[in-house]
């Protein structure tokens, strides 16, 4: 069995959550987004990162709580070093 | 509200009062059923005294803020915690409306939102001396006693079916029971589960 720990409802099983993909991208605002150009329009829109290692990563609880949280996964051995909340920065030494 | 001699339970077309295994003696587990609980969705900030006070005004039941925990009296409603900001009310049948209006009216003006879902899900309940395992074999929660015991519950899966799972106090000398608040659509489905699961231990459906 698969645990993740929500920071909500306390660790459950892997099938109850839902992937969001790579965290902390954050949409170009303000008069920077006006002068962007199609290639980093489509950098923001497309392309992500796919290390072999330590990748911070959006969850849901999709089957609990139904709320979303922050994870840094070793995506080489499915560890989760540490989650914690949106809006919150990744703990030391796991910020990429 | 649904007009009452329109109101059927999803469970209906089973026929359960005709059971085989209704009068079986030595069943390690025990199914029923509480149609038509009426459910309401609540919202708001438990960190504001305003919306907790509001909510025992017309509840009468103190907000659960531990994160898996219900409360209410035996018999009463319940508010189950369903995430950090979000609560199910379980009233009574045909209480939906006069308890949904009186924490309208207890919460106006606040940042908090009360949204009836009515008959949305009904009720299967599970006990017996077995009841924790035949749950186990579609739940991953862990439910020994020290883990899930009475006064608790949980969004989680059960036979892949999307379940609140809550164990509430027993009356005196009454074995406890959980109550497994599915929707409609479901129900079905995971009472045929349910059914099968619990064939080893012998059931008895209390209808
Ligand atoms: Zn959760």
């Amino acid at each position: 069995m698969f645990l993740i720990d929500c920071p909500y409802c306390g660790p459950r099983e892997e099938t109850e959550f839902s992937y969001g993909h790579e965290a902390h991208v954050h949409r170009p605002a303000g008069a920077a987004a006006e002068k962007l150009s199609d290639a980093e329009w489509a950098d923001y829109l497309f392309m992500r990162k796919n290390p072999k290692g330590v990748h911070l990563e959006r969850w849901v609880h999709t089957h609990g709580c139904r709320r979303w949280f922050n994870a840094a996964r070793n995506t080489h051995s499915n560890e989760i070093l540490a989650i914690y909340r949106v809006g919150e920065k990744p703990p030391k030494g796991l910020a990429q | 509200m649904v007009e009452s001699y329109r109101q059927q339970s999803p469970l209906d077309h089973l026929a359960l009062t005709t059971h085989p295994a209704r009068h079986a003696d030595d069943a390690g587990l025990i199914l029923g059923q509480r149609s038509f609980m009426e459910l309401i969705n609540l919202r708001g900030d438990a960190n504001r005294s305003d919306f907790t006070d509001a909510v025992r005004h017309a509840v009468k039941i103190d907000l659960p803020i531990s994160a898996n925990t219900a409360a209410g009296k035996l018999a009463g409603p319940h508010i189950l915690w369903l995430g950090p900001d979000e609560w199910l009310i379980v009233a009574k049948p045909g209480s939906g409306e006069r308890m949904a209006t009186a924490l309208r009216n207890a919460l106006a003006g606040q940042h908090a939102a009360v949204t009836e879902t009515g008959q949305s899900r009904t009720c299967i309940m599970i006990g017996g001396s077995h009841a924790r395992d035949v749950l186990a074999k579609g739940c991953a929660l862990d439910l020994h006693p020290s883990a899930f015991g009475a006064g608790q519950c949980a969004q989680t899966l059960l036979a892949k079916a999307g379940v609140i799972l809550h164990l509430p106090l027993a009356p005196k000398g009454a074995e406890p029971m959980f109550e497994i608040h599915v929707l409609r659509s479901f129900a079905a489905y995971l009472w045929a589960w349910l059914e099968d699961a619990a064939q080893e231990y012998g059931l008895r459906v209390d209808i």
